[in-house]
């Protein structure tokens, strides 16, 4: 009835017949964002989201990059003054947990929110109000924990803030609490767009993207969300029973009370190691599209991929314990997590064996991408091989602690994430801005990234088997380890400048770089079929998708779906395994309410840190707002 | 590039059911995660008592008939939620409207039960540890209760409002289903919290 005279009108007109202007112009009024501060505070556009969410991540790398810098120059010089300890063990604390939970996992899950819609051909992630929520609720947190470190309250007691030295008895004061709630802040955030991501993927893909022909980071971004949403709650639940051990009195890591330090251990590393595979992984979907693109050829081996992604997935699960061996595991158990540990070497070598078959012989352009994708195998490798020796119970009994483990996990996470991080943005920065980096600057922005890190980081191994312990604000002479250290600086800030060289391009490319054109690198996937930038609503006709390379096997016509309606924002949903084509459903316009439920939100955070109480009402609270946003604004709303 | 329609969708429905709608995924997402909160909890309740050299550190264990009767009546609650589950997909407003009172009254009944549970378990959180993993574990679930509850009661609202049509029906059977979870997630905690200490 009511449907009926809906339908009746203009309103229902559909994109068959329209011409390509008209087309473009109707879509775009449907789904552009308000205009005004509001409007923009409101915008579900997934490139809007993804575009501030990089921004931010990057940000916060400069930030605990920072951190990093001023303890590379306190430890420069053996009895160096220039940092006390107080403000040490916060540096590397802020270092730490900035690096692991307010810049890798962000980043990469920005990228996801930008880049998984586009490359599975769609309009717009599936829950886009959740996923700009989840952004806020990060800007929110990451704030609170920066402002308190400005304030002389950031935590100090290590990214992974072990207990007892966290609970209440060692950690008076308000640091840890900081820390405890930054945590809570960043799950959730990570959560809701984990499941935004893997929606999307599994509802939202063109049609006739069946399983095998998902892209390969789009497969690496769905398994990464999965790790996401069964990791997290652990350490959630831990920062939750910290928190309230401090607040409210409660005992779980009390060993005086039956509870018991080793828990948190538990908690934090069933979390922890998997975190490193949720850096990790997308960064190898970056390096499969990266490596296909540039020698011109499917990636070799695209099952294999697949499979060593949700192998990898699964095993980093079994190893958490391989952080704990110092403390004092019956043998056999350790024995199983070293064992599970090496065998986890097994899919991440099957994956290089098929990047190097992809390359070889395929005279790759060495393009910036492409160049810190080589950068990444090498350094990788390096932080493979002393990641098996770790692995290994007595040789980590013997490093545990030491500037070796500093070594290795920077090995790994700068290798493993951050290099094909730099190659993804040169390689996607066209299109998101429609210009091109510059790539002489790109070249030295390259090496000097790759000289400079190994310089800073090689030397660690050396410290470390000399005995130099993390965690020190400085050493003395007679040790010895000042010649190291120093050559050690000097590479850290020659890897500074090589991320100030990265900021100068990307700032200077955004105004005047090369136009890029649709698909500058010739790439095969369907985010290059959009322009550059793409337009809000992605694709003007959804794809119909009869290749894992649609672009390379269509040559230049592109089969498309038409039908659906150009007055209002409409997705369409398909099966899971197929992608055959199911509903036309409605999606949310943009709404000032992710906003307020997020400020909400940060509210009942933060004041509870202070009054236990806020717990309550500041949960009242956040109620009170999502009513707000739930609550249906139009009738347009209830039918699709 | 140039574009060829090959297909045309004019002819989809707008919404669907289950598996068929997007929210139905992101609400097993939800559960799928919420339900790895619950499990950890668990197994760290495991955990502490695995070590302790004697269950509970109490005098003795809470008394279990308010988690009884809670049991009864979310398991009895499954029945109505069918129900509800079915009318939504028969878009059949009016029994869509009353038995989601009946939901928001069970609802708001195990609101009650669940804090004379909470008064009824001979331990503070702040005692010992054993305290505060009975006050973590129901608290844990407690919030599913409110979330569901709280849905529960603005779904009913809405479903007397001009808004009861179209999609709010598959909403309907998606708060139905996640009402499913709540029962189930209760099953193991009521165990763990009432009978393991007696064993
Ligand atoms: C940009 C260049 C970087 C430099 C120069 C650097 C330097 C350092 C140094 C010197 C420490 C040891 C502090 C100590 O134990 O006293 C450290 C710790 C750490 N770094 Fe980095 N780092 C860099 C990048 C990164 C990145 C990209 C990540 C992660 C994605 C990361 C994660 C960590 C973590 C988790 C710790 C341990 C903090 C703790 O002990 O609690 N770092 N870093
Ligand atoms: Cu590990």
């Amino acid at each position: 009835m009511t449907d009926v005279a809906i339908r009746a009108s203009e309103k229902d007109l559909r994109d068959t017949d329209l011409a390509a202007e008209d087309l473009h112009d109707r879509l775009s009024r449907a789904w552009g964002a308000k205009s005004g501060l509001i409007g923009w505070l409101s915008d579900v556009d997934h490139k809007a989201v993804g575009r501030r969410y990089i921004f931010t991540a990057f940000v916060f790398l400069a930030l605990a990059g920072s951190a990093a810098a001023l303890m590379r120059l306190q430890l420069a010089r053996p009895e160096s003054q220039l940092i006390g300890p107080d403000l040490y063990n916060q540096l590397f604390t802020m270092h730490g947990t900035t690096m692991m939970f307010l810049f890798a996992v962000p980043v990469m899950q920005a990228f996801a929110v930008y880049l998984a819609p586009l490359m599975v051909g769609t309009r717009n992630i599936a829950f886009p109000r959740l996923t700009l929520f989840s952004y806020y609720v990060y800007v929110l947190g990451g704030l609170m924990i920066w402002v308190a470190f400005l304030m002389n309250i950031g935590p100090d007691v290590g990214w992974f803030a072990y207990t007892p030295l966290s609970g209440p008895q060692f950690s008076p004061g308000k640091r840890s609490d900081i820390w405890a709630q930054m945590i809570t802040f960043t799950e959730v955030s990570s959560l809701a767009v984990a499941v935004s991501v893997i929606v999307t993927v599994f509802k939202q893909r063109a049609p006739g993207m069946t399983l095998d022909r998902i892209p390969l980071l789009v497969w690496a971004m769905l398994v990464t969300s999965f790790l996401i949403m069964f990791a997290m709650p652990a350490v959630m639940l831990a920062s939750t029973m910290l928190i309230l051990d401090r607040l409210v009195g409660t005992h779980f890591f009390n060993y005086a009370e039956g509870g018991d330090t080793l828990l948190w251990q538990h908690l934090f590393w069933f979390f922890g190691h998997p975190e490193v595979y949720i850096i990790f992984l997308p960064g190898t979907g970056f390096v499969s599209q990266i490596v296909g693109t540039f020698s011109r050829r499917p990636v070799f081996g695209y099952l294999p991929l697949v499979l060593a992604l949700v192998a990898t997935g699964f095993l980093s699960f079994g190893l958490w314990v391989h952080h704990m061996f110092a403390t004092g595991l019956p043998q056999l158990g350790a024995s199983f997590f070293t064992a599970s540990s090496m065998l986890i070497a097994v899919p991440s070598g099957l994956q290089i064996f098929c990047w190097i078959a992809t390359l070889w012989g395929s005279r790759p352009v060495l393009a910036t991408p492409m160049l810190f994708v080589l950068g990444f195998l090498f350094i990788f490798v390096l932080g493979g091989m002393t990641g098996v020796m770790v692995a290994s119970v007595p040789i980590d009994l013997q490093v545990h602690d030491t500037y070796f483990v500093v070594a290795h996990f920077h090995y790994v996470l700068i290798g493993g994430a951050v290099f094909p991080l730099l190659g993804a943005v040169y390689y996607w920065f066209p299109k998101i801005t429609g210009r091109l980096m510059s790539e002489r600057l790109g070249k030295w922005n390259f090496w000097t990234a790759f000289i400079g890190f190994n310089v800073a980081f090689f030397g660690m191994h050396i410290l470390g088997l000399m005995g130099m312990p993390r965690r020190v604000y400085t050493y003395q002479p007679d040790l010895g380890w000042g010649p190291l250290n120093m050559v050690s600086t000097a590479g850290a800030l020659l890897l500074a400048a090589s991320f100030g060289l990265f900021f100068i391009n990307a700032l200077v490319s955004m105004r005047s770089g090369a136009p890029a054109g649709n698909n500058p690198w010739g790439a095969g996937t369907l985010e290059w079929a959009t322009p550059s930038p793409p337009p809000v609503y992605n694709f003007a006709r959804y794809p119909i998708v009869r290749h894992r390379e649609p672009l390379w096997a269509e040559g230049d016509e592109l089969p498309v779906a038409h039908g659906l309606m150009v007055s209002q924002r409409e997705l369409l949903i398909t099966t899971l395994t197929e992608a055959r084509p199911d509903l036309r459903e409605g999606t949310p316009d943009g709404s000032i309410w992710p906003f307020i439920a997020a400020l909400a939100v940060a509210v009942a955070f933060i004041c509870s840190i202070f009054w236990a109480i806020a717990a309550v009402w500041g949960s009242a609270l956040v109620g009170l707002t999502l009513i707000g946003w739930f609550w249906p604004k139009s009738v347009t709303e209830d039918v699709t | 590039m140039k574009l060829r329609p090959v297909t045309d969708l004019s002819g989809l429905p707008t919404y669907g059911y289950g598996p068929q709608s997007p929210i139905w995924w992101g609400t097993l997402g939800f559960m799928a995660l919420e339900g790895m909160g619950f499990a950890l909890a668990i197994g760290a309740y495991l955990y502490l008592y695995h070590l302790a050299p004697g269950w509970p550190l109490a005098d003795r264990p809470p008394n279990h008939w308010p988690g009884t009767l809670m049991t009864a009546v979310l398991l009895l609650s499954a029945w109505p939620n069918k129900l509800v589950d079915r009318a939504g997909h028969e878009e059949d407003l009016p029994k869509v409207q009353r038995l989601l009172i009946v939901m928001s009254v069970i609802g708001l009944l195990t609101l009650v039960i669940r804090f004379w549970e909470f008064t009824q378990l001979y331990v503070r959180w702040d005692q010992n540890a054993y305290g505060s993993l009975l006050w973590l574990l129901l608290g844990l679930h407690y919030t599913h209760l409110i979330t569901d509850v709280g849905d529960t009661l603005v779904l009913t609202a809405l479903m007397f409002t001009k808004h009861a049509r179209g999609k709010r029906f598959s909403d309907v059977s998606d708060n139905a289903f996640y009402w499913y979870f709540v029962i189930g997630a209760w099953l193991p905690m009521y165990v763990l919290i009432y009978w393991v200490p007696r064993w």
